[in-house]
């Protein structure tokens, strides 16, 4: 097999830079997910909305926790923190806080952001805080060997549910829609234009937003259940998901092996935790008040 | 450099170690502060909430203390000077990203009132059990630095230091308190700013197309960039190389955790800090930090007036410990007094050192109170037989 050596080059053959080459560390490649694993689709979705939103990556952060989705930080060339399991989003907070005039995106899984990390993700929903999130839902621990996740549909095989997971899963855009978030979407990795128009979208929002990307793990999920190969999964993406901008989050709740509801669910505007913490602490301070400087809190030279 | 005048309320105040010690914090340049309420320590945070509004500083109440401490790390990586507060059951839940913050080599303080444990223990009672766990609480090789406070003056001059070596050696550093101290009020003078040395983060000076974020600089120490400069930098939990990059291998690990290590061991005798009094001739030496430190000056006096020559070593910094003054003393000495708030940690430590050239002794106490000085009057004057 060939090995993208510089990214430039493949053996003799000259090929175009890739169009997403300046966002990604090219002396990490190849990089560690399976074939037709869907992270790396949405890692080009998110690159490319970064591209045509036209920010500076000079001023964008990415955070990741642990998992497959958690190695995404590791691949972008952005000021890029892998983090501890579930904590990605408590350490954005830090770093939005730190320096409110950067981007912070959360990148990872569903395992680490609803299960260890579920917490710190209806609390960030709750503040409105300024983070743009985007899990990437596989339905399963891929890093570890395919055990249940809180994502698990009903009746879905893993290695800790050999005999069908019985437990109920969570429906992700209704736990965040209901604590706050102000941007949610849901898009699998077929919706390549349309996940990129959402993000695209999200990032020109403010406060906690939230994309759910429905991610084929053909290693583990589709092999543990018997439904085929990654390609499989994208065929049946093709076949049952179902767009539904503006759908009421309760009806989204996602079933073994059947309809996967898809759409900008909410898009609304409201004060973000910066906003809202600024606009407090100037009615009640007026002239006393110093907000903490956009660029960040580090104290300058007073010789 | 002199510190921020806007963090520094110069004077004569009348304030509890607690409070203290978010006033250091603040005169240090500490602009963000992310916590979770928990008895002893909570008056540091609320200090903090009132004062940070007017001096560009913000504070979060967090979910939980896992995410106080990793707030904590990230909001370091911009280059704002961070803390966080807590307390036994807190300090628990935060070693997962104290770990991260030493690999990271992330400057940061954490401070923790003891109070008497283990699991929820004794919420509003004094303990010092907590000091082992500062140095091992997280899992892995990692060194970092630790410091104790007898008196609200010094929960300020000492939280100080804490921000100046926490930068100097990029570690989070440990500022253990205690609930006696912590709720102790007693005069604090606090020091024009022109008069406050603090160690500012320094920011590489390398062209982005040539800085790597764990090359290092001679001293054990990697140059810092903060996230928004242009870097581009990546930084991971996992063992990295000089690129910050994940590499798993044994040659990596023994170079990355090595220098973790190395850093701190190797400049021990710079970070080292105790007060020594009377060890010339002295038959025993009583070593304490903290409270306990002011408690064993009684039962250090009845032991004198009952003839015992008795000299005092008193941690500042606890760890790195005073390994090599333990030993120079070890030979002079019948033995070490160790009395503490605990079952026996830094005896342990002194053992060590003390190598059986002088015994080491324990003055043990569970916790909820201090030591009765008359009991480590009498380990002292059994020592001295």
């Amino acid at each position: 097999m060939s090995k993208v050596e510089d990214g430039t080059e493949r053996g003799n053959i000259p090929v175009r830079e890739h169009p997403i080459g300046p966002f990604l560390r090219m002396d990490r490649m190849p990089h560690i997910w399976c074939p037709t694993c869907g992270i790396g689709i949405v890692v080009k979705c998110y690159a490319t909305a970064l591209q045509e939103a036209e920010v500076d990556p000079d001023k964008v952060t990415i955070v990741s926790g642990i998992g497959c989705t958690g190695r995404v930080a590791g691949y972008m060339k952005l000021d890029s923190f892998h983090t501890t399991h579930g904590r990605a989003i408590p350490f954005a907070t830090g770093v939005k806080l730190g320096r409110p005039e950067l981007l912070v995106t959360v990148f990872s899984g569903d395992g680490d952001l609803s299960g260890i990390g579920g917490n710190h993700l209806i609390h960030a929903a709750r503040r409105n805080m300024d983070l743009l999130v985007i899990l990437v839902n596989n339905f399963i621990y891929g890093m570890t060997g395919g055990q249940n996740a809180p994502t698990t549909p009903e009746g879905a095989r893993t290695s800790t549910m050999p005999y069908g997971n019985f437990e109920p899963p969570f429906n992700l855009p209704h736990l965040v829609a209901s604590c706050g978030a102000t941007y949610v979407a849901r898009w699998t990795c077929l919706h390549v234009r349309q996940l990129t128009k959402s993000i695209k979208e999200a990032i020109h929002r403010k406060g906690f937003r939230f994309i759910e990307v429905i991610a084929p793990c053909s290693t583990l999920y589709a092999r543990l259940n018997k439904i085929g190969t990654g390609f499989d999964l994208m065929q049946f993406y093709h076949d049952s998901a179902e767009v539904r901008h503006d759908a009421d989050t309760r009806d989204v709740a996602i079933r073994f092996q059947d309809a996967i509801i898809c759409g900008n669910f909410v898009d609304e505007e409201k004060p973000t935790f910066l906003e809202l913490m600024t606009n407090h602490y100037k009615k009640v301070l007026g002239d006393r008040y110093v907000p903490m400087p956009a660029e960040g809190g580090m104290i300058r030279g007073q010789d | 450099m002199k510190t921020d005048p806007a963090g520094v309320l110069t004077g004569a105040h009348y304030l509890d170690g607690d409070f203290a010690c978010g006033e250091g914090a603040m005169a240090a340049g500490c602009r963000f502060v992310a916590g979770y309420p928990i008895t002893p320590s909570t008056e540091v945070v609320e200090r903090i909430a009132r004062r940070f509004p007017t001096m560009g500083g913000t504070f979060i109440q967090m979910e939980d203390e896992l995410a106080s401490m990793a707030a904590v790390v990230g909001a370091s990586w911009t280059g704002t000077k961070s803390m966080t507060v807590t307390s036994g059951p807190g300090f628990s839940l935060m070693m997962e990203n104290i770990g991260l913050g030493a690999m990271m080599e992330t400057p940061c303080v954490v401070v923790n009132v003891q109070r008497g444990g283990p699991s929820t223990g004794l919420p509003t009672m004094v303990g010092q059990a907590d000091m082992m766990q500062a140095r091992w609480g997280s899992h892995g090789d990692y060194e970092i630095i630790a410091l104790s406070p007898q008196s609200p003056q010094e929960a300020f001059d000492l939280t100080i230091v804490a921000f100046n070596l926490s930068e100097t050696y990029r570690v989070p550093v440990m500022f253990m308190m205690d609930e006696c101290v912590g709720h102790m009020t007693e005069k604090v003078v606090i020091p024009p700013a022109e008069r406050i040395e603090i160690v500012p983060r320094k920011l590489t000076d390398k062209p982005t197309s040539e800085y790597l974020p764990y090359a290092t600089n001679g001293n054990n120490v990697p140059e810092f960039a903060r996230a928004g400069d242009g870097y581009r930098f990546h930084t991971t939990g996992l063992t990295h190389d000089e690129r910050g990059y994940p590499m798993m291998s044994a040659d990596c690990q023994a170079k990355c955790v090595r220098r973790l290590v190395d850093k701190i061991r190797g400049n021990a005798d710079k970070i080292v800090r105790f007060d020594e009094e009377n060890t010339d001739g002295a038959d025993v030496i009583v070593v304490a930090y903290g409270i306990t430190a002011r408690v064993a000056r009684m039962g250090i006096d009845l032991a004198r007036k009952r003839g015992a020559k008795v000299g005092v070593i008193r941690l500042v910094v606890v760890w790195p410990f005073p390994e090599k003054r333990i030993r120079e003393l070890a030979p002079r000495v019948k033995a070490f007094v160790v009395p503490e708030i605990n079952c026996g940690q830094i005896v342990l430590e002194v053992e060590r050192c003390a190598a059986g050239q002088a015994a080491a002794v324990s003055v043990p106490h569970a916790g909820g109170g201090v030591h009765d000085p008359m009991d480590i009057c009498n380990a002292i004057l059994g020592a001295a037989k």
